[in-house]
Order: C-alpha cells, then sequence, then structure tokens
C-alpha cells in the first residue's frame, strides 16, 4: 500500500461559536484526482485551507506524503508548499506583476532561477494552456477571467508539483470556458502525473475531471466513490446535491 | 462591544463598557506589537527583496516629492508671516530667519512630512495589502512559499524608513526658502542678512533631530499602512475602512511621537 500524498485526519477547524471542520477525514494517493463536493458554508475552503497550511487545525492531523506538517512551519512548511500547486477561485494573479512574471514567480523568488531563464520557462509553460507569448507581457488586468484562469493554472503547475489544489476552478466562466478549463486540468494533472485536490459545487467539472468525488455536509465527508458512482450513491444528500433539487435533507443556504 | 451586558433599559453598563473597552485596545496593542515585531525581524534579516525595497522607494518617497516640497513652501511662508507680525509687536521682527529654520528643522519640516505622508503612503499602502487579502493574493503568496512579511511588509517599511529622512530634508530646505520668499519679496528682509542668519543660527543637532524623528515616523506610517492591511475585511467596505483606520492612526501617532522625541530631545539636550 502506497503513502498517500495527502491525509486529513479528523481535522476540526471552529471560528468561535461556528464549528465548521467537525472531523474532517480525507486520503488522497498519489496521480489521484479527488473531487469534494458541497454546499455553499459547507467548510470546503476551509479544509483546503487547512490543508494548505494556511489555517491551522483546531484539532486532529494532517500529514503530507506520510510526514505530519499540522504545525509545520519555517523550512517544513516551505518543502511542503514546493510540491504543493494551488489553483485559487479568483485566481489570486498579483496586479503588479506581468502575466509572465506571475507564472514565474516560484522560479524568481524560490528557485533563484535568472529572469531570461523564468521567463521562458513561463512562456513554455503558457503554452501548455493554450496562451501564446504575446499574453506574457501584459498584466492580469489586461486579460479576461478565462485567461486569467489559465495564467493561475500555468502558475500552479510551471514547478512540477506532486500535488495541485484548485478552488472552484470553473467558477465564474461561461460554460464552454469552463470545459476548456476542466480539459487543461485534466491534461496538465495527466501529463504531470499529479494528484489533484478540487473543491466545486460544478457537477459537469466534477463528473469530468474526479476520480473520485467525497461529499462534505456540515463539516464531515458523509460520502466518497467513483466518479462514475455518484449518480447511484444511495446517500440521499448527495442524491439531492447531484441533481440540484431544493427538497430533501439539505437545507437551502438562503 | 456587542459583548457588553445591558441593564434593564437596554443601555450598556458603564463598568463593562469600560472594561470591554480597555481589554480591546490592550489587544489591538498586542496584535500590532506582534505584528511589528515580525516585520521588523524580517526588515532587518535576510532574505531582502532589492528589486522590491527599490519599488517602493520610488512609489513612497519620489513620488511624495510634490506633495512634500508644496506642503513645506507654504508652512514656511505662513511661519514666516506670524512670527513676523508676532515679533513685531516686541519689536524683535530681525529674529524671522532664525525661528524659521528652527521651526522648520526640529518641528515642522518633520511633522508636515508625516502627515502628509500618513494620508499619502499609510492609506494607500493599507488599500493594496487590503485588496490584496481580500482577492487571496496573499494567500497565493504564502502557497507559492513567499513571506508576506518579507515580500510586502518588510520593503514598505525600510523603503518608508530611507524614503523619510531624505524627504525631510528636502522639507527642510524648501520649507526655509518659503519663508525667506514671503521675508525678501513681502517683508523688505535683505536676502543676503536672511540666507547668512539662517545658515549661523541652525545647528547640527537641529537637522539630526529631525531626521531621527522621520526615521520613526517612516515606520510608524509603514506599519500601519501594512498592518490595517492585513487586516482588512472582505469587500469595498472592509478595504475602505482599512484605509480610513491606518491613515487616523498614523496621523495621530505621528504627533504623539512628535511630542515623545521632542521631549526626549530638550531632556537629553540634543
Amino acid at each position: 500500500m502506497t503513502t498517500p500524498i495527502l491525509r486529513l485526519q479528523n481535522v476540526e477547524k471552529r471560528f468561535g461559536k461556528n464549528h465548521v471542520l467537525r472531523g474532517v477525514d480525507l486520503e488522497v494517493q498519489p496521480g489521484e484526482s479527488v473531487v469534494i463536493i458541497g454546499g455553499s458554508g459547507s467548510g470546503k475552503s476551509v479544509m483546503l485551507k487547512n490543508a494548505l497550511g494556511l489555517m491551522t487545525p483546531d484539532g486532529g492531523k494532517i500529514f503530507f506524503n506520510g510526514k505530519d506538517v499540522t504545525k509545520a512551519t519555517g523550512g517544513a512548511r516551505a518543502n511542503m508548499r514546493d510540491r504543493i500547486g494551488m489553483l485559487f477561485q479568483s485566481g489570486a494573479l498579483f496586479d503588479s506583476l506581468t502575466v509572465w512574471e506571475n507564472v514565474a514567480f516560484r522560479l524568481l523568488n524560490s528557485d533563484r532561477l535568472s529572469r531570461s531563464m523564468a521567463k521562458e520557462r513561463a512562456i513554455e509553460t503558457l503554452r501548455k494552456v493554450r496562451l501564446g507569448p504575446d499574453v506574457a507581457n501584459l498584466f492580469p488586468a489586461e486579460i479576461s477571467g478565462g485567461m486569467q484562469k489559465r495564467v493561475s493554472l500555468a502558475r500552479s503547475i510551471i514547478s512540477e508539483p506532486d500535488l495541485i489544489f484548485f478552488d472552484e476552478p470553473t467558477t465564474g466562466l461561461d460554460p464552454i470556458t469552463a470545459d476548456a478549463i476542466n480539459d487543461l486540468i485534466l491534461e496538465q494533472v495527466r501529463g504531470l502525473g499529479a494528484a489533484a485536490v478540487t473543491i466545486t459545487h460544478d457537477m459537469p467539472s466534477a463528473r469530468k475531471i474526479a476520480d473520485d468525488i467525497a461529499m462534505l455536509f456540515e463539516g464531515r465527508i458523509i460520502w466518497r466513490g467513483k466518479a462514475a458512482e455518484v449518480d447511484r450513491s444511495g446517500n440521499d444528500y448527495v442524491d439531492q446535491f447531484v441533481n440540484g433539487r431544493a427538497e430533501g435533507p439539505i437545507q437551502p443556504a438562503i | 462591544m456587542s459583548n457588553v451586558s445591558t441593564n434593564k433599559r437596554g443601555f450598556p453598563n458603564p463598568l463593562a463598557w469600560i472594561g470591554a473597552a480597555t481589554l480591546g485596545l490592550f489587544s489591538e496593542v498586542g496584535r500590532l506589537s506582534v505584528f511589528s515585531a515580525r516585520v521588523k525581524i524580517a526588515a532587518f534579516t535576510p532574505r531582502w527583496y532589492p528589486a522590491e525595497i527599490w519599488k517602493q522607494i520610488i512609489r513612497i518617497g519620489f513620488f511624495s516629492l510634490p506633495v512634500v516640497g508644496l506642503s513645506a513652501v507654504f508652512i514656511g511662508a505662513a511661519l514666516a508671516l506670524n512670527i513676523y507680525e508676532g515679533g513685531s509687536r516686541y519689536g524683535a521682527e530681525q529674529f524671522v530667519p532664525n525661528i524659521v529654520v528652527l521651526g522648520i528643522t526640529r518641528e515642522l519640516g518633520a511633522v508636515i512630512t508625516g502627515l502628509m505622508l500618513a494620508g499619502r503612503v499609510s492609506a494607500g499602502i493599507s488599500a493594496e495589502i487590503g485588496a490584496m487579502r481580500v482577492t487571496e493574493q496573499i494567500d497565493a503568496l504564502e502557497t507559492l512559499s513567499a513571506s508576506p512579511y518579507r515580500y510586502l511588509y518588510a520593503p514598505r517599511f525600510l523603503a518608508a524608513i530611507i524614503s523619510l529622512p531624505l524627504l525631510v530634508i528636502l522639507a527642510d530646505i524648501i520649507g526655509v526658502m518659503g519663508g525667506w520668499l514671503v521675508s525678501v519679496y513681502g517683508l523688505g528682509f535683505d536676502s543676503t542678512v536672511y540666507l547668512r542668519n539662517t545658515l549661523d543660527f541652525v545647528t547640527r543637532n537641529d537637522v539630526i533631530t529631525g531626521l531621527i524623528k522621520a526615521v520613526v515616523f517612516g515606520a510608524v506610517i509603514a506599519l500601519m499602512g501594512c498592518y490595517q492591511g492585513d487586516r482588512s475585511e472582505a469587500g469595498a467596505t472592509g478595504v475602505g475602512r482599512a484605509a480610513t483606520l491606518s491613515m487616523v492612526g498614523a496621523a495621530v501617532l505621528v504627533l504623539a511621537f512628535n511630542y515623545v522625541l521632542s521631549t526626549v530631545f530638550v531632556e537629553i539636550g540634543l
């Protein structure tokens, strides 16, 4: 049995009286693509931020490649992040840097590559996400939302990570652009042989990019199965969510 | 203040209100102190980002030249007029150059520069970092193994403590020239005598005290901007509130530190 690249063990997180994560257990094997689905406010983003080390859990443990990184700091945290890529919901591109400087940020600031070599690598990576070199010198504000997502994807894959997190990768995109982003995610994740953890509401996206789908509800993973089985999960919560029905055990968040 | 207990009529219990306000103040001071210590450690230990520091020196220092220059010339001019008016009551008009240069170098050059930059720079830093916080750019920095303390806050802090003294030297020179302009062309002073009196009167210590204040004001302005931006809440209102808080906080702290430093300088005879 291989060591999971990521393992969350009984992870808990509270904000005051709001108990957001109530014992999340999740394992992701190397090369596996797991999609986490769940309604608004179910704790998906908080779970992701805990896994990334942007938040520290109040309880439980987080393991990366078998090492406990729950409270890792300094070099240990940096070593973990060097092997991780992240695509943020908003893209989170740095406004003050050009597209190529965004893509090559880690190469320039962490790996200390020369600007000419870093730019060459950035343009090569932009090509992988179907963006030409003409985009490289533009600023994020000068390109469309879909292009920003692709640039963010390029930034997350440039250092060939072992694990990539995707936070709502298709939110705010038209269906055609969203599908193109899904294709790129699949192509790049499989090309790298990386594991992927995606959180999304978008079921077509989940069905397309997932090996496994897990559902987070009220701070716990309540179901996990193969993507192909999601329509016959036998779980009322999953059934309501994947079919997008207002009636059912999950109360709409309004 | 929602946790403060209320009486039967719904008015807050005064003791509970004072207690909650005091606790709130202490926790805010504690958070700001920890944040400041982390920024200073990042600023004075490797690794540094020279390109970011240079970029911030241009933004904080170079682009503040017009506002600092204009403010200084008008302050110097108004100071000369008022000293002339006050001095004429005692037949002491001849002291205009002496008091203008003393007031500008020891006090007004640094204070005016500090207040102008509290508005222009501290609020700007806060709005920029606040926007980065709410658009997840700071989270993105961390995931890319770059510390926001080293990449964002330390360069602004270093740029401010380098730029402020240079701006204050400029404000001193322009402020004195503002007084000279009004005195020579409006009040009938002889240009050579005015300038000779100014140079004979001003001491190295007068200039140094202003420069020490400038370094402290630079630190206060950058720290308040970074701190409020880092704590910015989501949305346009949150970022706007952070900018307002940083500007007001920096301005008040500039004036408070000015008083403390002036007292210390007088006590030690500097």
